[in-house]
């Protein structure tokens, strides 16, 4: 019987064979925390009587959730982070980087087969180049601060494959939609997922990090991109044992998007065509990079966004963003109408500017529509890809993005 | 006895998590899916659930509400990820059982070491075994007391057995 990704990552860290609903301590190669989560680990780090962190080199802390900082009871916090990183010479990324998955990958801080212990719930978007990220919360953020350890049950796994091509005007973020929409978002609950097939194969990194974030949103314990891997040691085996395996056709996917006020609430796009839009939105971990700002100014170069619609981009990383000023992208998006906010996490999780009103509508390239997401909990959030969210944007109307990508 | 996907909303509100005060939030606990919870519950009752207890996002502060208002283990069919991680974390037990045949008011004895649930003395049903990282955390009362203790990940091979028997008598009468 073969093994899993998961199984063999965790197998050759600890140099014996694990299995699926094994409890194991083991070895974190990088530990990573934010701007909400880092405050309670370092408390949680003292509370163990913790003076000296244990790998300082691979500790990463990042400001991005609440950055320029809003507010003094924020601000405090993110001096304490500051305080810290001098004190225990740990890598520190301050507002100036961007969201923080999107930095550990820019930065070069994972590789394949890496343990990534992080204490934000999308740290499984690292599964896309072939890591193994592990969401957490801040009291064991603490103890690998102390330790450089962590424990983890090596979950029994789900593999996702995708075949086939996708169709012009469809995304990656189209893709996990429609995964959600069949999986629901207690789908994957306690698994570990697997995807591959060559229709994944097909997928840029920027592409594989979309779909690896959204295995949070099916309610999977982490998620690795099969097609990523090139250490013939960690590839999973053709006789591993999964849990099930599920086969999408890429062709068969048209453009999606979540209704209010659940992730797994998945239509497809033409069906909700011609709601209002009040504000459209591009940013956050999930759709913020390179490629998602290439599409949305390519849909408004040229054009303007609705008069009733206010559109807001929020490039992933500093790094992005100077790419897409060079590029052009940023020139054609502010000629469009659209506000630029500094990178980060923007008003994905409403601790910013940018929140809506009572009983307006966001079109959103983000990852979670749960009420007040955004800062209002009378709004109402949909999740889709970029280029619905610009054509949507462009019309004021929700609209199926193939009426304007030629 | 609850059923299945009890969410983390539904054991304490996001409203009445902005703060570290544990005793504050823990009287608001489960209060939007059973308001007479806080009263009725006495120290050392199990909380009965189906599956996917837990479910929803990552606050630590669901299992820390339902330990200080004086749960000692939560029994459910299956449990979010996060919230099972979280539970061990911060001391609470968390069992993982065929909960289906349990009544309100049934008197329960967890065995940790035999994996085993005594109801009302007259049956048992099996549980899954907790592995031995997961019990000795429990031991010392959650992640950061034993990592104080211990300075690592260091098991303790003799005391686990110890704990699993204190265990089982300090749970001896609880109910649902
Ligand atoms: S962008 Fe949103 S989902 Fe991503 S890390 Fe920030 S708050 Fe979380």
């Amino acid at each position: 019987m073969g093994y899993t990704f998961f199984e063999k990552t965790i197998s050759n860290k600890l140099g014996r064979k694990v299995h699926a609903g094994d409890t194991v301590v083991v070895d974190v190669d990088v530990a990573m925390a934010t701007d909400t989560t880092a405050p309670l680990a370092i408390k949680a780090f003292r509370d163990m009587g913790g003076s000296k962190i244990a790998k300082p080199e691979n500790t990463v802390l990042v400001l991005d959730h609440a950055v320029p900082c809003p507010n003094e009871r924020i601000a405090n916090l993110h001096k304490m982070i500051r305080d810290f990183s001098i004190e225990q010479g740990n890598v520190f990324y301050d507002q100036n980087a961007g969201v923080c998955h999107q930095v550990m990958l820019e930065n070069e801080h994972v590789q394949e087969g890496f343990i990534v212990l992080g204490a934000d719930s999308h740290t499984c978007s690292c599964g896309a180049i072939g890591a193994l990220g592990i969401s957490v919360g801040s009291t064991d953020l603490g103890a690998a601060l102390l330790t450089g350890k962590t424990w983890w049950r090596v979950p029994e796994t789900i593999q996702i494959k995708l075949k086939g091509k996708l169709n012009k005007g469809v995304y990656a973020k189209d893709v996990a939609l429609h995964i959600i929409s069949d999986l629901t978002s207690q789908g994957a609950t306690g698994f570990g997922i697997e995807f591959d097939g060559e229709g994944f194969a097909a997928f840029s990194t920027e592409e594989a990090m979309t779909i690896c974030s959204m295995a949070t949103e099916m309610g999977a314990v982490s998620g690795v991109f099969v097609p990523a891997i090139s250490n013939s040691d960690l590839i999973p085996d053709s006789d591993a044992k999964y849990q099930r395996t599920i086969v999408y056709d890429a062709s068969e996917i048209v453009p999606m998007i979540s209704n209010p006020h659940a992730v797994d609430n998945v239509k497809p796009v033409n069906e909700v065509e011609g709601k209002r839009v009040d504000m459209a939105y591009l940013g956050g971990c999930t759709n913020a990079r390179l490629s998602d700002i290439a599409v949305a100014a390519k849909i408004l170069r040229d054009q303007e966004v609705a008069r009733c619609t206010r559109m807001i981009v929020c490039p992933a990383s500093a790094n992005v963003l100077k790419k897409a000023i060079e590029k052009g992208f940023i020139t054609d998006l502010i000629e469009a109408g659209a506000t630029l906010t500094a990178p980060g996490c923007g008003l994905c999780v409403g601790t910013l500017g940018g929140i809506p009103g009572d009983g307006e509508v966001v079109v959103s390239t983000t990852n979670r529509n749960y009420r007040g997401r955004m800062g209002n909990n009378k709004a109402s959030i949909y999740l889709a890809s970029p280029a619905t969210v610009a054509a949507s944007a462009l019309y004021g109307r929700i609209l199926d993005p193939r009426k304007v990508v030629q | 006895m609850y059923g299945d996907n009890i969410n983390t909303d539904l054991i304490i509100s996001g409203k009445y998590t902005k703060t570290l005060d544990i005793q504050e939030l823990a009287v608001h606990c489960m209060e939007a899916l059973d308001p007479d919870f806080v009263t009725k519950i006495k120290n050392g009752d199990f909380v009965v659930a189906g599956h996917n207890f837990g479910c929803g996002s990552s606050r630590e502060q669901a299992a820390l509400a339902l330990k200080h208002i004086g749960v000692s283990a939560v029994l459910a069919k299956s449990f979010a990820q996060v919230f099972y991680r979280n539970a061990i974390n911060i001391g609470l037990p968390v069992i993982m059982c065929d909960t289906g045949s349990i009544r309100d008011g049934d008197a329960l004895v967890v065995d940790l070491d035999k994996a085993e649930v005594s109801v009302n003395d007259s049956y048992i049903i099996n549980c899954s075994r907790l592995p031995l990282i997961e019990r000795t955390i429990l031991n010392y009362g959650g992640l950061a007391p034993f990592l104080k203790k211990k300075g690592d990940f260091i098991l303790d091979y003799e005391n686990h057995i110890e704990g699993g028997k204190q265990a089982c008598e300090r749970r001896h009468d609880s109910r649902t």
